[in-house]
């Protein structure tokens, strides 16, 4: 049933000259799902994602996206991907209108190039030469390329990377207004969690070429479930407990203060947290 | 899945597409655009006032002789050149990368390139023919049949010089060393072609018959056969203007060309594997 999938992907390998990439990785990606490959820098995302969108030669492993192997894929696959590359320097000497235009004639199901640039927020800057965008504007230049053909399958290789904090909130509001309702799917890397948290249904942590956790972000690494930590104070010093339940540490502790309890925290691992700890074994 | 079967234009239509949004791009980076139309401008300026003379049995000046071939020059350099440059710049910045990952056909970007330097090419002859009428006092042909000539070498010449360079461009390891790799053999080209060494006939034999190999000669014979009266037909090699073997020359390099950078070009560069 490949259908239901937009991405399958079964043993993928690739070396370059010494040094593994990917080292037997597997992947489903549900049609209309928003996915999330996290890792830290040098783990294979990008290799991934660049066989998934045909522009690299894997060494070993099944690959399907959108039920095409992309290393055969005929030129009208193309149609259904939409490609935000990780750093573009291209199209400077075009204005942001002239770009958006020109990609849109290439798809035969194209968005209205005016309507994308109003979507990613650049309608101030139609006329303005893409060499003098900003970062942030550049990128979501990048991304408009990316949906103007309207595709099914959506890519994005850390499309945040160097953003201040405003920026990338902003960023991310956009791409949930262009996927939601519209059924589109997405994959992308990031090495920033709140990132795969803001924007994932399901998110894959990527050590050294393979998948060594996936799942929701609530839920990632046992997070859900893991030991909370009861921290209180008790006159000068401060006192903390490891407990698989924490409302009866609470309680009990509540019995014996007659009332609020001095300082109480419960905490559970955060998913940075969690996700050291994933990164620490997976390398080791 | 079903892919979507919808119509999009031919990859014709879209590579004029591609070719007026290269000129666009093209005439917006001041830099390149001065230098590509002021250097073959500047050489035939000077050279043409610092050497005097009429060749021997005809009316032709020097500088006249020159105007043909430096038009001859200014084309190759700019189709092979500038454009197996622009193609290792397009590499190395990301473009041969955005246009792969969208449904662009491989045809659409080399017509467009085509393209662009053909119109260049034709803006370039006019500032060429201008100061080689106002300088140099060379007459504009009267008879159509010359123009006719003209027209035929200069396209002819442009494809076999672009898709030369597209397929030389491969060999450039980025858009940096692409300049070394494509003007190394263009200068080596234009001495054996007798383009600053005039006439050709005065070139040696073994660097004649090198020469002859190769489309630029052939273009600067050509088109000194459309701008220059028949009494300098003395001075070129067989005494005769050769259009037959112009046109076939011109025609294998047209067409190897093409199969060789349809073999070569490539969307990746190297090391993306």
């Amino acid at each position: 049933m490949t259908d239901q999938y937009a991405v399958r992907v079964r043993g993928l390998r690739k070396r370059y000259r010494d040094e593994t990439a990917v080292d037997g990785l597997d992947l489903d990606v549900a049609d209309g799902e928003i996915v999330a490959l996290l890792g830290p820098n040098g783990a294979g995302k990008t290799t991934t994602v660049e066989i998934l969108e045909g522009h690299r030669d894997r060494d070993a492993g099944e690959v399907s996206v959108l039920g095409t192997d992309p290393r055969r894929a005929p030129l009208r696959w193309r149609r259904s991907i939409g490609i935000v590359p990780q750093s573009a320097r291209d199209l400077s000497e075009l204005t942001v209108a002239e770009s958006l235009r020109h990609f849109a004639r290439y798809y035969p199901e194209a968005r209205d190039p005016d309507e994308v640039i109003g979507l990613v927020g650049l309608t101030g800057k139609a006329g303005a030469l893409v060499r003098t965008l900003s970062g942030g504007q550049r990128r979501r230049l990048d991304v408009g390329l990316g949906v103007v053909g309207r595709p099914r399958l959506l890519f994005l290789d850390e499309p945040t990377t160097g953003f201040d904090p405003e920026v990338r909130r902003a960023f991310w509001a956009l791409i949930r207004a262009l996927t939601t309702g519209d059924g589109t799917t997405v994959v992308f890397t990031t090495h920033y969690l709140d990132e795969a948290e803001a924007l994932a249904d399901r998110v894959a942590v990527i050590v050294s070429g393979r998948i060594v956790a996936e799942g929701d972000p609530a839920t990632l690494g046992g997070r859900a479930t893991a030991e909370a930590t009861v921290s209180w104070r008790d006159g000068t010093a401060l006192r903390s407990r490891r407990t698989g339940d924490p409302a009866s540490v609470v309680a009990e502790l509540t019995a014996r203060y007659g009332g609020p309890v001095p300082g109480l925290t419960v905490t559970r691992p955060s998913l940075e947290d969690v996700y050291l700890t994933l990164i620490e074994d997976g390398t080791r | 899945m079903t892919l979507p079967t919808g119509a999009v234009p031919s990859p014709a239509i879209l590579g004029l597409h591609r070719g007026l949004l290269e000129l666009r791009a093209f005439f917006r980076e001041r830099d390149a655009v001065v230098f590509t139309f002021a250097l073959p401008a500047v050489l035939l300026a000077l050279l043409g006032s610092l050497i005097t003379g009429v060749y021997e049995g005809s009316t032709v000046t020097s500088a006249q002789y020159l105007v043909p071939s430096m038009i001859a020059a200014g084309v190759a350099s700019t189709t092979f050149v500038n454009l197996g440059i622009s193609i290792a710049a397009d590499r190395d910045d990301g473009t041969l990368k955005r246009l792969r990952g969208a449904p662009v056909p491989p045809s659409a970007y080399v017509l467009g390139k085509v393209f662009m330097v053909l119109v260049i090419s034709v803006a370039e002859v006019v500032l060429l023919l201008a100061i080689g009428t106002l300088m140099f006092g060379v007459d504009l042909p009267a008879e159509p049949g010359r123009w006719l000539t003209f027209g035929w070498v200069l396209l002819l010449g442009v494809a076999g010089c672009s898709f030369l360079g597209i397929a030389v461009s491969s060999l450039a390891r980025s858009g940096r060393s692409a300049g070394a790799v494509m003007n190394l053999p263009y200068l080596v080209l234009a001495f054996i072609s007798g383009i600053f060494f005039t006439p050709v006939s005065a070139l040696p034999e073994p660097l004649l018959r090198l020469g002859a190999l190769f489309p630029l000669k052939w273009m600067a014979q050509g088109f000194r056969s459309a701008f220059l009266p028949d009494t300098i037909l003395s001075h070129e090699v067989t005494r005769s203007w050769e259009h037959g073997r112009t046109a076939l020359v011109l025609a294998v390099w047209c067409i190897g060309g093409l199969l060789l950078c349809l073999r070569t070009f490539r969307w990746r560069g190297h090391g993306e594997r």
